[in-house]
């Protein structure tokens, strides 16, 4: 033991003074960091490091997966009839609501067709699985396992189904990060479903609430109001909820209003999302369409075909 | 010579992978504040005991894959643990003479540089960030800090025993 100390300390004359080391690694961090800040060109490396850190995603997530798949198994019977008859009827109803929404959809595509509008195309949407959520509290992030293998690309739309959960913002090959929309730094044009009014909600840090600062004091906007995403940054397809507008507070000596609105989506409680190829912005439909994922569970769902143009 | 290297490495290599599972483990929304930054605990302690082994270079690399993991710049983390780990490797005699009460107020100093590297990277990036939430893992990272060396002494102690 005490040769072996002196040993390692005799050998270290050789390698570089630690001083120097740190010095060296420093600057190669600030080189890193500014290249990171202002381009994108480490995605690759990002990747590769990605690849790494995956296996110990999924070592983390198991006690929460094994835990899940234990209750799933030893529910009792008595529990899956109530959840079974439960389930029918919700399903009676949403069916009874499908029908009179595809008639709605039909009469608006002909009333679209006869404004001579361009017929919207209804989206597509893939079930991804939520592995961890936000590892550190500034930054709202959500890691799902779908990667670029299956054809999730950056600036996806994630929602869950009640509303819009985020976007991708790195994908990976078998795991994506996404951002959710209550993270601080970030920001999603939005209308209010109620009079077309036009802002953007951005995140607080806080999973229950989201601010639309650029509100001016006249804004015809109410407490119980609806936002949808009005589609504007292109990142989102339009028309899915975002919000419920909470409370509004008109400063007569201010600029702007203060409107506060809680996301439609229980952002801190989903663990499935579905990524959205929207008819606009798709890389690669046909993907989608047939695609089964290798580990079950999941199917893809190409939710209608475009209907027939009329 | 090789092969007391690698029975030393490994248990070490396991501290870091498990630091590393700690820091992405899913944890409740209250308590996500106070999650302690084991990762810098674990380098603070092997850069002490083994400065020559572990130090800038190993809590680099780390930092690089903490950075992936938390989605932070690249380079963010891995610079404040290699400072962190360079001032222990320059003091590691001093530190390891000190009594538990003087080295755990070193330890809430180091871990509070390494906040403050992380908060300055974020201004100077541009990241909002609330200045409140920088204080739960200095709190609870130096209040575990005991429990871990503890902890880290044991498996240090069968390590060299072993070989």
């Amino acid at each position: 033991m005490v040769a072996n100390t002196a040993d390692r300390e005799h050998r270290s004359t050789k390698t570089p003074a630690l001083g120097l080391r740190l010095l060296l690694l420093a600057a190669l961090s600030v080189i890193l960091l500014v290249v990171d800040h202002r381009q994108h060109h480490l995605d690759a490396v990002r990747k590769a490091i990605g690849a790494t850190v995956y296996p110990l995603r999924v070592v983390v997530d198991a006690p929460v997966s094994t835990w899940r798949w234990l209750r799933e198994n030893t529910t009792s019977r008595n529990e899956l009839l109530l959840e079974m008859s439960r389930l029918n009827a919700e399903r009676l109803l949403t069916h009874a609501r499908l029908q009179r929404f595809t008639a709605l959809e039909s009469e608006n595509a002909r009333l679209r067709a006869m404004l001579d509008a361009t017929s919207k195309v209804r989206d597509q949407v893939q079930v991804a699985e939520i592995m961890s959520v936000s590892a550190n509290p500034f930054r709202h992030i959500l890691v799902v396992n779908k990667g670029s293998r299956d054809g999730v690309f950056n600036g996806q739309a994630m929602i869950d189904a009640d509303g819009v959960v985020g976007q991708v913002i790195e994908a990976g090959l078998l795991s994506s990060n996404g951002v959710l929309i209550s993270d601080p730094d970030h920001a999603l044009p939005v209308e209010v479903n109620r009079n077309g009014l036009r802002t953007i909600a951005v995140g607080t840090g806080d999973f229950d609430r989201l601010e639309l600062p650029f509100l001016p004091n006249n804004a015809d906007i109410e407490r119980g109001d609806l936002l949808v995403t009005s589609g504007l940054g292109g990142a989102f397809p339009p028309g899915y909820p975002v919000a419920i507008v909470e409370s509004v507070a008109r400063i007569p000596q201010g600029p702007f209003a203060e409107v506060t609105a809680r996301p439609a989506a229980r952002l801190n409680q989903v663990r499935e999302i579905m990524l959205i190829w929207s008819a606009d912005n798709d890389p690669d439909p046909t993907e989608v369409d047939g695609a089964v994922p290798a580990n079950g569970g999941e199917t893809a769902v190409p939710e209608s075909e475009p209907g027939p143009r009329r | 010579m090789s092969s007391v290297n690698a029975s030393r490495r490994l248990p070490v290599f396991i501290c870091i992978i498990m630091a590393l599972m700690l820091a992405i483990v899913p944890m409740p929304d209250w308590a996500s504040p106070y999650r302690p930054d084991w990762v810098v605990l674990t380098l603070i302690y092997w850069s002490m005991s083994m400065p020559r082994t572990y130090s800038v270079g190993t809590a680099w690399i780390t930092g690089i894959v903490l950075d992936v993991a938390h989605g932070t710049l690249l380079g963010q983390h891995a610079l404040a643990l290699a400072f962190v780990t360079y001032l222990t490797a320059k003091f590691h005699l001093q530190l390891r003479v000190f009594p538990m009460s003087q080295m755990t107020a070193t330890v809430l100093a180091l871990l509070a540089i390494y906040q403050f590297i992380l908060f300055w990277i974020n201004g100077v990036a541009g990241t909002y960030a609330d200045a409140v939430a920088y204080w739960g893992p200095l709190v609870s990272g130096t209040l575990l800090w005991p429990i871990v060396a503890h902890f880290y002494s044991g498996i240090r102690y069968r390590a060299t025993r072993s070989s």
